[in-house]
């Protein structure tokens, strides 16, 4: 490796960009970590969550299902319908590591967090002279950073979960957390509206075996910001 | 929650492989190659498609008061998302949604 001297400098920056999201993950992790317990399942099957899906959000989806006893498939579907919005980082990720080696690609494609994505990309995008190597140290140091803390907040939610009493209305935690990361996302009218439009149809379809009237929820409200979204260029662009 | 074990690590388990293989899908298999306009257009509204629909049960009918509404945990909510469409920071609106809902709960009971 003729250019390691070149990626260390890459490596700790994005070690020092990841640093401040630990407010963020060990909060969330502890909080999974919690959740997975009060719905029933043991340790080994909460950290199986933490460490094979890696994916907060879908994490306490599949949970929250479970607790409804919903059927598998329908905890399955919903939890990976969370997850689609990987497929885009994966496609945005695509011009800048799609060369890499397959077993890069992998490791890539299995830390690929929200908070590595977005730092990852603006980093590559105000650093466009960067090579390969250089992208990869950057994504590995947020990674290095943010990733254990997931498995080890999650863990240690887990083992003291059990000690926290009802007062504390923890039931409540997760409804919160997903609230918490959603309502910055509402930063245009198309997403207000697919909001809405995802609020109104599980709503109106709560009657349904848990996670259908959700999923149909979800399949409306992606046809509505979409097209709320084109309404708006065509009005723009008349 | 009644599945048997062998069902909930079917769940951790085909979560987690569909979970890596949307994040390695356009990276691995496309390579450079970019998605196509719509598609990207529909995927941008997952999070806010998926989120709310999830919550809006939880929130109206929680199950720790037996599905009754509850007005602190209302509280809570609107608190959450009004201070994260304010302050644009996930950490800020976690915290003010739990200090609205010990608050509501203390005040309301």
């Amino acid at each position: 490796m003729t250019d390691t001297p070149k990626l260390a400098p890459a490596f700790w920056r994005g070690f020092r960009h990841g640093l401040p999201f630990i407010l963020v993950i060990v909060p969330f992790g502890l909080l999974f970590g919690v959740a997975g317990t009060e719905a029933g399942l043991n340790l080994a099957e909460v950290m199986g969550f933490s460490i094979l899906v890696i994916a907060g959000a879908s994490q306490f989806t599949a949970v929250q299902l479970m607790s409804d006893n919903a059927p598998v498939i329908m905890v399955l579907l919903t939890s990976l319908a969370v997850n689609l919005r990987m497929a885009m980082y994966s496609a945005s990720l695509a011009p800048h590591l799609g060369t890499a080696p397959s077993w890069q690609k992998s490791l890539i494609a299995y830390f690929m967090v929200d908070q590595v994505y977005v730092m990852s990309i603006q980093d590559y995008e105000a650093r466009p002279a960067q090579s390969r190597g250089q992208k990869m140290a950057y994504y590995a140091g947020i990674c290095a950073v943010l990733c254990p803390q997931w498995y080890v907040s999650t863990w240690v939610g887990a083992v003291v979960g059990k000690a926290i009493p009802p007062e504390f209305a923890l039931d409540f935690a997760v409804p919160i957390t997903f609230l918490a990361m959603l309502a910055p996302a509402l930063r245009s009218l198309p997403h207000v509206a697919a909001a809405g439009v995802s609020v109104g149809v599980a709503l109106a379809l709560a009657w349904m075996p848990s996670g259908l009237g959700l999923l149909i929820a979800a399949v409306a409200a992606m046809a509505t910001g979409a097209q709320v979204e084109q309404w708006q260029n065509r009005k723009r662009a008349a | 929650m009644d599945y048997s074990k062998a069902e909930i690590w079917l769940i951790i388990v085909v979560l987690g492989i569909g979970t890596f293989f949307l994040r390695y899908s356009f990276l691995g298999l496309i390579g450079n190659r970019a998605l196509p306009e719509w598609a990207l257009r529909y995927l941008r509204y997952t999070p806010v498609a998926v989120l709310p629909g999830l919550v809006a049960p939880l929130v109206l009918w929680p199950s720790a008061t037996q599905g009754e509404i509850d007005p602190a945990r209302l509280i809570a909510a609107g608190a959450t998302v009004l201070v994260g469409i304010v302050t644009r920071n996930t950490l800020a609106a976690i915290l003010g949604g739990l200090g609205a809902l010990y608050l509501g709960l203390w005040l309301i009971g």
